[in-house]
């Protein structure tokens, strides 16, 4: 029997999370490799029926959506009961999702009631005797691991963000829209959304294509400034070190490094950062990356590709007129 | 309220980790308690502090690891429990889970279980959620705050640090709630803890305790394997220095990165 590939949609408030159409891409690849009978998207939510062409234009053959007013935003209960209702009835060989929070909440929880493996976190995906073996980053990246749970159905993937190609959107594609039944009723569910506190015009640090990040060197919460200007002239998220949370110049929710967020941006640019282990763990799959610092031996200068050693807060604020100037903002 | 906080063993932050013969290894680095998990367990001492009740520590790992359990006394833990047993040995989150749902079954009267939000070195994020469908439990994982807890009503809200900004949700107790490192600052071990904890047993909890099925546990409960683990290749090339006044800098750089096509 041909292999079943499925790969979960995580939407908020109507918009795809960028890892989503990354997995549906590298679904569509593994569905070539492993001899698949194509990609199936699952799509739950309120209203997200209008999302289904667009999964179906990045490389799904069939989406299975289900729309109802229990599924409105992601609760692990709610999807995870239905996502294993859905995989017991149609036995897929391969889930894949992005390894967003809700991803890995979700992967986490249906291994549980389908007694198999639930690799998180993947950054490479390659085919071997019929099984998927993946490459993890371990140790905060200080390693990487090559996992697989190969005796175990279905294998259950969350790709990090980034890591995979997103697949350019081909608007002639057809596929399928099968809608399908909520599992549980709102009664059964415990867990109830009653806000959200969402940063407006924030970048996702996850999704950024560009970071511009301040550290000790920064001095202070003013001193981020320059950095914030830098990073929304290019369009970027805002990062921080530790050193510069912990010391309480910016919410934790900017915190790059082991004990913050994991990021792989086209461009990193680090603004008074010495680079310490925990943060070179947060940071260093990033393509290319500028490091702007003082000290000519700040060990920031072994990872990055450009280094200026100098005061940053002439060098960033000349970078901003010169991108402003070059963009023209 | 009976308030649990699951712990895990791990190398320092700062070790520089290495590969030997296909094992991992730290060096002389010191093993700690994960630093996660630090959030978790001042947590657990808070809602202890506020609603009265115990908080117990556990771990699941090797004879070493009742030092983890020790710093959680002294953090100001009433008690650890050590779950160790060679038969233990290879789990993956899946094992994991089951274990750490069965040790919080047979205490029969938990009401909150704390975790961290992910162990430095298998970086996994799977467990707490594990835990929490083992048990049947909602997973709040990812909180970085719990606005209220009502051990009467059995209901606590929670707000969640995700991608877009803060969720804010209530849901009943018992649960599982995963901690990021906003919730709180950990606090220092005292003096008097420290004094408690080197006098304090912790007992040992094997798997025929926790009445497992043999089945479900370490390597043959398991689902993952791991066949290999090595270091990241290194980055290519040396940094290349840009020099020159602040404008001239910027000039160059930002050739630099067009021509990279990263922006």
């Amino acid at each position: 029997m041909p292999n079943k590939i499925w790969v979960f949609i995580e939407q908020f408030k109507g918009a795809i999370a960028q890892a989503s159409l990354e997995a549906v891409g590298a679904a569509r690849k593994l569905n070539s490799e492993m001899g698949g009978s194509g990609v199936t998207a699952l799509l739950f939510g309120q209203g997200v029926q209008s999302l289904a062409q667009d999964v179906i234009a990045h490389g799904a053959d069939e989406v299975l959506l289900a729309d109802d007013a229990t599924l409105d935003d992601f609760r692990a209960e709610a999807y995870g009961a239905l996502l294993v209702k859905l995989a017991q009835q149609h036995k897929p060989e391969v889930i894949l999702a992005g390894a967003t929070t809700r991803g890995r909440d979700l992967l986490g929880l249906v291994a549980v009631d389908l007694n198999s493996g639930s690799i998180a976190d993947a950054i490479g995906l390659k085919v071997v005797n019929g099984a998927i073996h993946a490459t993890r980053p371990v140790y905060a990246g200080k390693l990487l691991s090559d996992v697989t749970c190969d005796e175990h159905h279905p294998q259950l993937v969350s790709l990090r963000p980034r890591a995979f190609p997103k697949p350019e959107p081909d608007a002639s594609r057809n596929g399928a829209i099968t809608p399908v039944s909520a599992a549980l009723a709102e009664e059964a569910i415990p867990t109830k959304i009653v806000d959200y506190a969402v940063e407006q015009g924030q970048v996702s640090l996850a999704d950024a294509k560009i970071i511009v990040s301040g550290g000790r060197g920064v001095g202070g919460p003013e001193g981020f400034a320059p950095v914030r200007d830098l990073a929304q002239t290019l369009g970027g998220a805002l990062g921080a070190s530790r050193a510069a949370v912990d010391a309480g110049w910016i919410p934790y929710a900017h915190q790059v490094g082991q004990t913050g967020k994991t990021v792989s941006p086209d461009l990193y640019i680090a603004c008074g950062i010495s680079g310490a282990i925990q943060h070179q763990a947060g940071m260093r799959s990033a393509k290319v990356i500028v490091a702007i610092n003082k000290d000519a031996e700040a060990p920031i200068f072994k990872l990055a590709r450009y280094g200026v050693v100098g005061d940053l807060f002439k060098i960033v604020p000349a970078l901003s007129a010169e991108f402003k100037k070059r963009l023209g903002k | 309220m009976h308030i649990v906080v699951c712990v895990k063993q791990t190398p320092d932050s700062a070790a520089k980790i290495g590969v030997e013969n296909g094992h991992v290894t730290w060096g002389d680095a010191s093993l700690v308690v994960n630093p996660w998990d630090e959030y978790a367990i001042e947590e657990a001492i808070r809602l202890k502090e506020k609603h009265g009740g115990k908080a117990t520590a556990i771990s699941m790992g090797p004879e070493s690891a009742k030092e983890a359990l020790k710093t959680c006394i002294a953090m100001g833990c009433d008690e650890g429990i050590l779950i160790s047993d060679p038969a233990l040995k290879g789990s993956d989150a899946l094992a994991t889970s089951y274990t750490l749902a069965k040790a919080i079954e047979k205490m029969g009267d938990v009401e909150v279980v704390l975790f961290g939000r992910q162990a430095i070195d298998g970086d996994t994020s799977l467990v707490p959620v594990g835990v929490a469908r083992r048990l049947g439990w909602p997973p709040l994982t990812y909180t970085s705050k719990i606005a209220e807890l009502d051990p009467a009503a059995k209901t606590i809200k929670a707000e969640r640090l995700l991608e877009q900004g803060r969720q804010i949700v209530t849901s009943k107790l018992p649960a599982v709630v995963g901690t990021v490192k906003d919730i709180n600052e950990p606090r220092y071990p005292s003096f008097m803890g420290i004094r408690k904890a080197a006098k304090a047993a912790i007992p040992t909890w094997t798997a025929a305790d926790l009445g497992c099925d043999p089945a479900k546990i370490g390597a043959a409960g398991s689902a993952m394997r791991w066949p290999s683990v090595y270091p990241p290749p290194a980055r290519e090339g040396a940094v290349e220095l840009i020099e020159g006044a602040p404008e001239e800098i910027a000039a160059k750089l930002a050739d630099k990165l067009i021509a990279d096509k990263v922006i």
